[in-house]
C-alpha cells in the first residue's frame, strides 16, 4: 500500500498541501478550527474552499482541454463576460430581487458562455487553428466585450437570490464549493464511468491514430472547449455573486494562469493525454491555500506570486520523470517495485505512473 | 574462426562481459558477452525483444548496465551518457536520421566541431573539411546544399560522414536500410566496406537477411536477452541463423506456404466485399478499379511512392478521393471518414505504427478496445468483464507479450505493438481488412505469425488487402496482386506469377 502510494503522482500535491496546512497551523494555531455561526461553518479552511471554488471549476474545464492537447486562455475573459451579463440583466430588471430575474440572468450568462465555447471549439477543431492562438483571440476580445456590456463601470446589484451562488450556505457549507464539487463529481463520472475519458486521452496522445481508429476527434475537441467555457461561465457567476457586482476589468483576471497551474500541479501533462481530475482539485486547493497563507501570515499580498512560483517549482520538479528518476536512484535499487509500470486505480481515477525507459527492442 | 576480412587475432575494440540490464519484471540483457573487432562488419541479429536495441543502448551510453563490464580499446569504461560513449569513439547512425535538415550538409557533418577563426565559424574551412570527408567516402554531395533537400539515403550517408569526422573507431548502424531502395543500399554497403577496410569496426543491425549476408563478416545472435552465439557469417547458413534466432518456432514459417496453396480456389464470383471504381486522388494516384471478394487476399505491390499506400487510404476513407467511388457490399454511400468505413465493416492498419497506430501512453487494454469502443460511442462503455474477456482472448490468440494488459503500449516491442494494432481491428470483426506493411521493421518470428494470421483470416472468409515492400511476401500470401507504378495501377495478376515476373512488372517504368 505504501509502495502504491509513493509511486502515485498524486502523492506530491497531497504532501505539498499537507505541508502548507502545517505551516499555517504553526503560524496561526487556530487555523484548522471551524466554528458554527447561524448554522453556517466558518473558518480559514472553509474560506479556502469557498474562495477556491471558481478556480477549481475553471481548472476542471481546463483539465479536459489540456488532455485534448489544447489550452484555453480565454477562461478569464469568459468569467468577466458571464458576470457582466448577469449583473447587467439583474441591474436593469424591474424586480432584481425575484428568483425569476436571477435565473434568467444566469441562464443568459451561461448561454453566452456556451456560445463562446462553441466559437473556440470551432476555431480549434474545424479550422485547425492552434489552441493557444485561437483562445488568445477571445482572451483579448472577451474582456473588451465585458467592458462594453458594463459600459466600463462596475455594475453593482442588490438582489438576495443573486448572492446565493457566491456567498450562500446550504447544509452549513458554502454553495460555491458545493457547486464545484458537484461538477467535479459529474465530470469524474462522465469521463471515468463512460468511455469518454479514454477516448479523450486517446485524442490527446495521438490525434491521427485516434481518427483512423474511428474516434470522433472533432466532436470531442469541440465538446471540451464548450465544457471549459461553461465552467468559466459558472465561475464568473460565482465571483459576481460573491461581491454582488460585475467588475469587467478584474473579474477572473489571471484565472487562466491559476487554472493551468492547478492542472499542472495536479500531474496532467501540458502535452495532452492522461489527465487526473483529482490532481487538478488538489492543485487548485494548493494555490488557494497558498494565497490564504500569505494573507494570514501577514506577508504583503504583492509577494504572493513569488510564493506561488516557489511552490509550483517544487511540485513540478517532484513530478518531473527525470527528477524522480534521480531521487529513485539515490534510494536502494531493489526497492523499485515491479508494479511501477502498471496503471493503478486511485480514488476511481486512472493514474498513469511514469514507467522506466522503454525496453522495446527493434 | 577464420574470416576473410576480420583479423580475428586483433584485440577487440569493444568487449562486453556479462552485461546485464534489469527492467522491472524482465531481464532485457542477461549476462551477455559481446566483442567487436577492428576492421569488421558485425551483424547483430535477433527477434523483437531479443535485446538488440538494449545492447546498442548500453554501448552508446544510454543505459547503465546493472552488472558486467564494457571495455573499449582495452580501457574499462562506464558511460554516464551518450556523450561519453561518443568521446570514447563510438558513433551511431539511427534508422531515423537525427541531423538538422535545415542546415547545410557541411554544417551537419561538423556540427559542434566547426572550424573557427577569431571566435567565428570559418565557413570556408568548414566546407573544405566537409568536402574532404565526403571525398574519403567517395560521395559526391555538395557540402553547401541544405541537408533536407537530399533523400533519406544521402542524409544517412552524411550521418556516416559525420561519424567519421569525429574519427569514430566504432560505427553503429541501426536498421539503416529500411527506407532505402536497392541502389541506395548498394551505395551504403560500398561506403561501409570502405570504412571497414580502413579499420573501423561497424556494428550493423538489419532485419533483411539478404543484406546481412551480403555485407557482414561475423554475427552475434541474441535471443530473449541471452547470447546464443557468435559466428563467422560464412559458416552459418540462413536456416541455421533463423533457427538460432527463433529457437523452436521454425515450423510456423513452413505452414504458411502450405495454407496459401490450399486456398487457391477462392470464389471470385458473387458480390465483392469491396469494389472501387475509378478511385483516385490527384496528383498521387490515377483512377484505379479494384475488387476484393470474401476470403480473398489482394496484394498491392509496388515501390515506395508507387501509390500503394495512397490507394489503401482512399479505400478506407482516410483521405478524400478526387475521383471515383468505393462501394462496400454493394452499397455505394461515399466513405467520408474512417468512421464511416468502420461502420461498414472495414479496418485499416497504417504503415506508420507509431504515428498513426498506437496510442503510446494508453495501456495495451485501452489500445485493444479503442476501435470497438469508438464505434459504440462513449456513452456505451464496454463492461469490465467484456473488456477483460476480449483482451485476454486476443492477447492469447495473437501471442502478445508480455501478457500484461495494464502496461503502456509504448513499452512493447515493435512486433508486439503491431499485434496489438491487428487485434484492435480484429476485435471489431471486420469484413475487410486493409493492412499496410504490417510486417515492416519487426522480427522474423512476429512476421511469420502475422503472415499466418492473415492467411487464416482469409480462410475464414475475411477479405484482405495486403501491402508489403517485400515482394516474395506479397506473392506468397496474396491470391491476386495489383501492381502499382508511379501512381497508377498497371496490372492485376494471379498469384501464379513468379517473383521475377512481378519485379519486371513493377520495374517496367525503368525506376529500378
Amino acid at each position: 500500500m505504501m509502495k502504491k502510494l509513493s509511486a502515485s503522482p498524486l502523492i506530491w500535491p497531497v504532501l505539498a498541501l499537507v505541508a502548507l496546512l502545517i505551516v499555517n497551523v504553526i503560524v496561526t494555531p487556530t487555523f484548522l478550527s471551524i466554528r458554527v455561526q447561524d448554522g453556517h461553518l466558518f473558518g480559514s479552511t472553509v474560506d479556502i474552499l469557498r474562495n477556491g471554488a471558481p478556480t477549481m471549476l475553471v481548472a476542471l474545464g481546463m483539465t479536459l482541454v489540456i488532455a485534448s492537447r489544447g489550452i484555453d486562455l480565454s477562461v478569464g475573459a469568459v468569467v468577466a463576460v458571464s458576470g457582466a451579463l448577469a449583473c447587467a440583466h439583474v441591474a436593469a430588471s424591474d424586480d432584481p430581487a425575484s428568483a425569476g430575474t436571477v435565473v434568467t440572468a444566469m441562464g443568459i450568462a451561461l448561454g453566452v458562455a456556451v456560445g463562446l465555447g462553441l466559437w473556440n471549439g470551432m476555431l480549434v477543431s474545424v479550422f485547425g487553428v492552434q489552441p493557444i492562438i485561437a483562445t488568445l483571440v477571445l482572451m483579448t476580445a472577451g474582456r473588451g466585450i465585458a467592458l462594453l456590456i458594463t459600459d466600463g463601470q462596475i455594475v453593482t446589484v442588490t438582489s438576495a437570490p443573486f448572492k446565493i451562488l457566491g456567498s450562500g450556505f446550504v447544509f452549513g457549507l458554502p454553495v460555491a464549493i458545493l457547486v464545484s464539487l458537484t461538477v467535479f463529481a459529474l465530470v469524474g463520472l462522465l469521463t471515468r464511468r463512460t468511455a469518454l475519458g479514454m477516448l479523450l486521452e486517446s485524442v490527446g496522445i495521438n490525434p491521427e491514430a485516434s481518427r483512423l481508429a474511428g474516434v470522433r476527434y472533432r466532436t470531442i475537441v469541440f465538446a471540451v472547449y464548450v465544457f471549459c467555457a461553461l465552467c468559466a461561465g459558472i465561475a464568473g457567476l460565482m465571483i459576481a455573486s460573491n461581491i454582488s457586482a460585475a467588475d469587467a476589468n478584474n473579474a477572473g483576471l489571471w484565472i487562466e494562469m491559476d487554472a493551468i497551474l492547478a492542472v499542472v500541479i495536479g500531474g496532467t501533462s501540458l502535452l495532452g493525454g492522461r489527465f487526473s481530475l483529482t490532481g487538478t482539485i488538489l492543485g487548485a486547493l494548493i494555490i488557494q491555500t497558498l494565497t490564504t497563507t500569505v494573507y494570514t501570515a501577514g506577508i504583503t499580498p504583492e509577494t504572493t506570486l513569488v510564493f506561488k512560483a516557489l511552490v509550483v517549482i517544487a511540485v513540478c520538479l517532484l513530478q518531473a520523470p527525470k527528477f524522480r528518476a534521480l531521487v529513485a536512484r539515490r534510494r536502494k535499487r531493489p526497492t523499485a517495485p515491479t508494479g511501477r509500470a502498471e496503471t493503478e486505480e486511485i480514488a476511481g481515477q486512472q493514474v498513469s505512473v511514469p514507467s522506466p525507459p522503454s525496453m522495446a527492442a527493434k | 574462426m577464420t574470416t576473410a576480412h576480420a583479423g580475428t587475432t586483433a584485440a577487440p575494440v569493444v568487449r562486453m562481459q556479462g552485461v546485464t540490464i534489469d527492467f522491472p519484471g524482465v531481464k532485457a540483457l542477461d549476462a551477455v558477452d559481446f566483442r567487436l573487432l577492428p576492421g569488421e562488419i558485425h551483424a547483430l541479429m535477433g527477434e523483437n525483444g531479443a535485446g538488440k536495441s538494449t545492447l546498442i543502448k548500453v554501448l552508446t551510453g544510454v543505459y547503465d548496465p546493472d552488472a558486467g563490464s564494457i571495455t573499449v580499446n582495452g580501457v574499462e569504461q562506464r558511460f554516464a551518457g551518450p556523450r561519453q560513449a561518443q568521446d570514447a569513439g563510438i558513433s551511431t547512425v539511427y534508422q531515423e536520421v537525427n541531423l538538422c535538415p535545415n542546415l547545410t550538409v557541411a554544417e551537419n557533418i561538423l556540427l559542434g566541431r566547426e572550424p573557427r577563426r577569431l571566435g567565428r565559424i570559418d565557413y570556408r574551412a568548414m566546407k573544405r573539411r566537409a568536402a574532404e570527408l565526403l571525398g574519403q567516402l567517395d560521395l559526391t554531395v555538395d557540402p553547401g546544399s541544405t541537408l533536407g533537400a537530399h533523400p533519406i539515403a544521402i542524409q544517412q550517408l552524411v550521418a556516416i560522414a559525420r561519424a567519421t569526422a569525429i574519427s569514430a573507431r566504432v560505427l553503429i548502424l541501426d536498421e539503416p536500410t529500411s527506407s532505402l531502395d536497392a541502389d541506395e543500399v548498394a551505395e551504403l554497403f560500398r561506403v561501409m566496406r570502405r570504412l571497414r577496410d580502413s579499420g573501423t569496426a561497424i556494428l550493423f543491425v538489419s532485419h533483411f537477411l539478404d543484406q546481412v549476408y551480403a555485407v557482414s563478416d561475423r554475427m552475434t545472435v541474441l535471443r530473449n536477452g541471452r547470447l546464443v552465439g557468435e559466428y563467422p557469417t560464412a559458416e552459418l547458413d540462413r536456416v541455421q541463423l533463423v533457427a538460432a534466432m527463433l529457437g523452436h518456432e521454425l515450423d510456423v514459417l513452413e505452414e504458411i506456404g502450405d495454407s496459401s496453396s490450399g486456398r487457391a480456389s477462392v470464389s471470385e464470383s458473387g458480390e465483392p466485399v469491396l469494389s472501387a471504381r475509378g478511385l483516385g486522388r490527384k496528383p498521387k494516384l490515377a483512377p484505379v478499379d479494384l475488387d476484393v471478394h470474401r476470403g480473398e487476399v489482394v496484394g498491392l505491390a509496388g515501390l515506395l511512392g508507387s501509390g500503394r499506400t495512397e490507394l489503401a487510404r482512399l479505400l478506407f476513407g482516410a483521405d478524400r478521393a478526387s475521383s471515383g467511388r468505393v462501394s462496400v457490399n454493394g452499397s455505394a454511400d461515399p466513405l467520408r471518414s474512417p468512421r464511416a468505413a468502420i461502420a461498414k465493416g472495414l479496418a485499416f492498419s497504417s504503415e506508420d505504427r507509431k504515428g498513426e497506430g498506437i496510442i503510446g501512453d494508453l495501456s495495451v487494454r485501452d489500445n485493444l478496445v479503442l476501435a470497438l469502443q469508438a464505434r459504440r460511442g462513449f456513452a456505451r462503455p464496454l463492461s469490465k468483464k467484456v473488456k477483460d474477456d476480449l483482451v485476454d482472448r486476443y492477447m492469447e490468440a495473437l501471442d502478445i507479450r508480455p501478457r500484461n494488459p495494464g502496461i503502456p503500449v509504448k513499452n512493447l516491442s515493435g512486433g508486439n505493438q503491431q499485434k496489438v494494432l491487428l487485434a484492435r481491428w480484429l476485435i471489431t470483426e471486420p469484413q475487410l481488412f486493409i493492412l499496410d506493411e504490417p510486417t515492416r521493421g519487426i522480427d522474423v518470428g512476429a512476421k511469420a505469425q502475422i503472415q499466418k494470421l492473415v492467411t487464416d483470416l482469409a480462410k475464414d472468409g475475411m477479405g484482405v488487402v495486403f501491402i508489403s515492400a517485400e515482394l516474395d511476401e506479397v506473392a506468397r500470401i496474396s491470391d491476386r496482386i495489383a501492381v502499382l507504378r508511379d501512381g497508377a495501377c498497371v496490372a492485376q495478376v494471379g498469384s501464379d506469377r513468379s517473383v521475377r515476373e512481378l519485379t519486371s512488372l513493377i520495374a517496367a517504368g525503368g525506376t529500378q
